[in-house]
């Protein structure tokens, strides 16, 4: 069984982003960036997966600028064989990115395709769902457990009202969540290492698909700034106060 | 051209984040359809019915949509496309789950997670877990929208009597099987409709210590919220969750108790109308959001503001 991750590089987690005066974005120059944290997980379940026997091979792909490569170049540090990077500048879309996707999954032919179920900076949570759209597969997102089984999954969705279980059969799409699993560290060794993988490089434009992002963005502004709060000195204070100044309880 | 706004339900009412729904796809054209497709779903059909802002519901039931499996709902909101110039629902699970298998069959980039209606292709949605709004027009003919739910105000819910006209359903996806839901069920108010919210994080140190969160809810009438580390931790379960992947809130009152107060955890409450926090780390970042902060020992604090609590005479429900 073969497991495709789709990874994506964003701005790091911890990162306080900045809005660019112009309002024409946020502030990405060096600044640090790295894998999508759904990402990591996502890469983490497919090696572990190989691991345990039921995968034989894990390969990492990634969308982007020339730096997106460093993605992959991690997802093979702990544990995929071997990376795509598909080389694309500028916005695009999470249509544009199934489409480039549906190109991949067409040539390697996995039985599973895993990624995060949301990015962390455009915050849209939609590639798994459209790719399996596009491919007619089965989706199973926001996993917080996956059980393997013959031509099959099992798969834990964390939703609003709580978890819900479903099988669906491979070929099929995994979007994952959080508390999947915890995403190992990178030994020294295994950095090393995954310096001889193999990355394959493609263009985008030469996948024969329009990528042309159909949404225009006007402006990037800050958010509404709330107004400093004040620290009580006690909870007989804090109560007085939401009572009587905040009139909420 | 019209709205077909996706209703969320359980077969027998409508789920509470459709009436805000509801109102976000009458800002996009005031010709707005109801989509109920379910099993069994007559009652949540009468329902969608009632809602004035509703001109005719379309109501499509079968054994197959009991469970809400995106892949055999997906082909029937796509049969009816044509006839619209907006698809729209909610960006909750169900929603997120949904949408992008709609618009990618119809060749749509999907606008997720607005908060507001600029005009019929224009909105706003919050990006970088809310801390930058981007303003956005969408250039498809048809567009496909996931609204965020606590950002449109609820419509009115009677006094509507919209026609319900029934469409055949679609084959079944075999290759998905629903197998069990584990819902939650509580006695207190919906985390995302609830007025108050009291959150605890990592500060709790263990799940028993949530009784300290809970009864402070049970006397203000609130739902209990979780920073993700608290679910992480398996405190509390999953659908707790506040914040950049879990859920959004907005209540008139949020009281987070031992969260740190990370930027993804800000991202679901910050909206909130006032903010109190308790955390012993005066310079934890959830102050840099509170109009009120208190720095204590959540240990001593929340017994006594029980105690505060139970010495007024009157609380708000």
């Amino acid at each position: 069984m073969k497991i495709l991750v789709a990874v994506k590089r964003v701005i790091d987690y911890n990162v306080q982003i900045r809005v660019k005066e112009d309002g024409s974005g946020v502030v990405t120059d060096n600044v640090k960036m790295s894998t999508n944290p759904p990402d990591d997980n996502a890469i983490e379940e497919a090696v572990k997966i190989k691991e345990s026997g039921k995968a034989t091979e894990v390969v990492a792909v990634t969308i982007g600028e020339e730096k997106a490569q460093e993605t992959v170049r991690k997802a093979l540090a702990v544990g995929a064989d071997r990376g795509i990077h598909i080389k694309a500048d500028g916005v695009i879309e999470p249509l544009a990115v199934s489409k480039i996707l549906q190109k991949i999954v067409d040539k390697e032919k996995p039985d599973l395709v895993f990624m995060g179920k949301q990015a962390i900076d455009d915050d849209c949570n939609q590639t798994g769902q459209m790719l399996s759209a596009l491919l007619n597969w089965p989706q199973a997102t926001f996993a917080s457990k996956i059980n393997v089984k013959e031509g099959k999954l099992e798969v834990i969705r964390e939703i609003d009202e709580g978890l819900e279980t479903i099988e669906i059969n491979t070929p099929a799409i995994v979007t994952c969540d959080l508390r999947l699993n915890e995403p190992r560290y990178a030994s020294l060794p295994n950095i090393m290492k995954a310096k001889k993988k193999p990355i394959e490089q493609l263009n985008a434009s030469d996948l024969g698909i329009d990528i042309t992002p159909k949404i225009q963005q006007i402006k990037v502004e800050e958010p509404p700034k709330r107004k400093a709060g004040i620290k009580v000195s006690s909870v007989a204070e804090l109560v007085q106060k939401l009572k009587n100044e905040a009139k909420v309880i | 051209m019209s709205v077909l706004l996706i209703a969320e339900h359980n077969n027998k009412e409508l789920k509470a984040f459709t009436l805000n729904a509801v109102t976000a796809a009458s800002q996009m054209d005031s010709d707005v359809h109801a989509l109920v497709i379910g099993n069994n779903c007559a009652e949540a059909a009468k329902a969608a019915s009632e809602l004035p802002l509703v001109k005719k519901v379309i109501c499509v039931e079968a054994a197959h949509y009991a469970n809400f499996i995106a892949e055999n709902f997906a082909p029937v909101v796509i049969k009816l496309a044509d006839n619209y110039s907006h698809i729209v629902c909610s960006a909750n699970t169900f929603g997120k789950n949904l949408m992008p298998r709609i618009a990618a069959k119809l060749d749509t980039s999907q606008v997720s997670d607005i908060i507001k209606v600029e005009s019929a292709d224009t909105f706003i949605r919050p990006i970088y877990a809310g801390n930058a709004f981007a303003t956005v027009k969408s250039t498809d003919t048809k567009k496909c929208i996931t609204i965020r739910p606590t950002s449109f105000d609820v419509c009115e819910s009677s006094g509507g009597s919209a026609p319900i006209e029934n469409a055949d359903a679609g084959e079944e996806f075999s290759l998905t099987k629903f197998v069990k839901r584990e819902e939650i069920k509580s006695d207190r108010p919906e985390l995302g409709t609830a007025r108050v919210v009291v959150s605890g994080g990592r500060g709790m140190q263990n799940g028993d210590n949530f009784k300290l969160i809970s009864a402070i809810a049970d006397k203000l009438n609130a739902a209990i919220g979780a920073s993700r580390a608290a679910v992480d931790a398996g405190y509390i379960s999953n659908d707790h969750q506040v914040g950049q992947t879990g859920k959004v809130v907005v209540p008139d009152l949020y009281i987070a108790v031992g969260i740190s107060g990370a930027i993804q955890h800000l991202a679901g409450m910050k909206e909130s109308k006032v903010i109190v926090a308790i955390n012993k780390d005066g310079e934890a970042p959830i102050f840099s959001v509170a109009d009120y902060g208190l720095e204590a020992d959540l240990f001593e604090a929340l017994p006594q503001l029980l105690e505060e609590l139970n010495k007024l005479n009157t609380i708000q429900k």
